[in-house]
């Protein structure tokens, strides 16, 4: 699998900005918004967003069950911001209703970074990315605020918990995508790749 | 659990990275007019991606008429307090201490919007001087290039507010796409004039002829008020759009709003858009534009 083909969660939030970061890694990217769609993918980005908004339109239009399903089937997926907070097993503070994919045994606090007057940028060491730390863009963005045994912490801001892996499943609270820095994106392609 | 040492770099705040992409996360969604915390609560329960926080929706200002300023902090507040999602707040053209006002309330966005009352008749606020991004609305692509070089990090086409027909709004983001298809085909010679003639700097035009898009997101607003109408703006090309009066002023809000995100996001499926538009009771009632007095066309303020 030189070209791994990689969907991204086209519900609502910066598809388009993954979509190029995911082609610049070297993969073959479209967009997925229907449970069919997943059989046709080796991996998937949930993208920034709206949690609530991502939550609620997976469910309607029938996603949660399927992904949920994928993700136990081993399925690599990347979640950035709205995305990180999807994969997380447990929400520390969740709306009514809002419901996660899961995945990542890690509790998430939503906006932990503050509102957006407090949306910031800082560069970010990220375990398994050469050449530096990566530009971190901050966007009322949540941190990890506790995981398990078998979650590996991949970055840590200012003692918060910012990047981490379990297995296949890859999450950050920052958007590499809205920078020209493909390099998280490029660590994903891979686990992609190795997972195929 | 394994750590890792964390850079500790210096955060900076209020980037145009950390503005323009804090719309980017709004794409595709659904921003809803809402005037107490409980239809904040409704709007955010049917998937908006954010409120904007209003005291009047422009129906309303429009039948009542007078001059409509800023909002209330306290009822800005209790929204705030009321959900989870952007808050997004309007400040009058010009009236950048509104706008300083509304960041200490620590509001999401500012909307230096055309539906209150102009404070400046010359001037709009200059953006570039606060941490909170603003969204500005446009009716052409100078317009949306001049409200970016005041430091806009989103725009939305104006459309006519508080009318409940999109006609205006789909004029409106016609001409701004339009222009920027006609910049795509101009050579670098050509992109100096096209520059006068748009009233807009130079680097901007050359931005936007080279990127095929406005370097900031753009929604549309100003008539929305039905499950189709929003589809209609997201297949001419917003990439979200905003409901004012289309929702609160309907016979069933929960639901419309609920349908009108579900149409959003599928806008391109009209077998989702047909079921989205079942059953949805009363729309607003409307107003052709036809018959408003040249005063009350809110999309001529602001220049």
């Amino acid at each position: 699998m030189t070209r791994p083909t990689i969907g991204v969660l086209a519900l609502q939030g910066d598809v388009r900005e993954h979509l190029a970061a995911l082609a610049a890694a070297g993969a073959a990217a479209g967009p997925v918004r229907r449970a069919e769609e997943l059989a046709g993918i080796d991996g998937l980005v949930v993208p920034g967003g709206e949690s609530t908004t991502i939550s609620k339109l997976a469910a309607l239009f029938g996603l949660t069950e399927p992904l949920r399903a994928a993700i136990r089937g081993g399925l690599p997926v990347y979640g950035t911001c709205a995305g990180l907070i999807m994969l997380a097993d447990k929400i520390l503070d969740p709306r009514s209703g809002q419901e996660t994919f899961g995945g990542i045994d890690m509790i998430v606090r939503r906006n932990a970074f503050g509102r957006q007057n407090e949306s910031f940028e800082a560069g970010v060491d990220v375990a398994g990315v050469e050449g530096g730390p990566v530009e971190g863009v901050f966007i009322r963005a949540p941190w990890v605020e506790s995981v398990g045994a078998q979650v590996r912490v991949l970055a840590e801001h200012r003692g918060h918990i910012v990047a981490v892996r379990q297995g296949n499943l890859l999450a950050t609270s920052f958007h590499p995508e809205l920078t020209g820095d493909h390099r998280v994106h490029e660590l994903f392609v891979s686990a992609v790749r190795a997972a195929g | 659990m394994s750590t890792t040492p964390s850079t500790g770099s210096t955060p900076e705040t209020g980037t145009a990275r950390v503005k323009r992409g804090m719309a980017e996360q709004l794409k595709g969604g659904v921003i809803m007019d809402v005037v107490t915390p409980e239809q904040a609560r409704i709007a955010e329960d049917a998937g908006a991606v954010a409120v904007m926080a209003l005291e009047r929706v422009p129906a309303d200002i429009r039948v009542q008429g007078g001059v409509a300023r800023m909002s209330d902090p306290d009822m800005i507040e209790g929204i705030i307090g009321a959900v989870s999602i952007p808050v997004m707040a309007k400040s009058r053209i010009g009236h950048f201490v509104e706008a300083q006002v509304l960041q200490s309330l620590g509001v999401d966005y500012i909307d230096e919007s055309e539906v209150l009352t102009p404070a400046d008749e010359v001037n709009h606020s200059d953006k570039w001087a606060f941490t909170t991004p603003f969204v500005c609305g446009a009716t052409n692509l100078g317009e949306a290039l001049r409200r970016i070089a005041e430091g806009a990090a989103m725009i939305r086409s104006k459309g006519e507010a508080g009318t409940g027909n999109v006609v205006e709004a789909v004029r409106h983001l016609r001409q701004i796409k339009g222009e920027i298809g006609r910049l795509r085909s101009l050579d670098n010679n050509e992109l100096f004039a096209a520059a006068k003639e748009l009233r807009a700097p130079y680097e901007l035009v050359k931005e936007v002829a080279e990127l095929g898009k406005l370097p900031v997101v753009l929604f549309s607003a100003g008539g929305v008020a039905t499950p189709a109408d929003a589809a209609l703006m997201r297949q001419l090309g917003a990439e979200g759009v905003f409901v004012g009066s289309g929702i609160f002023k309907s016979g069933d809000p929960a639901k419309r709003a609920a349908a009108i995100v579900r149409a959003t996001t599928f806008f391109d499926d009209p077998k989702v858009v047909a079921d989205a538009s079942r059953n949805l009771g009363e729309a607003m009632v409307g107003i052709n534009i036809d018959t408003l007095p040249e005063s009350e066309h809110y999309a001529k303020r602001g220049w």
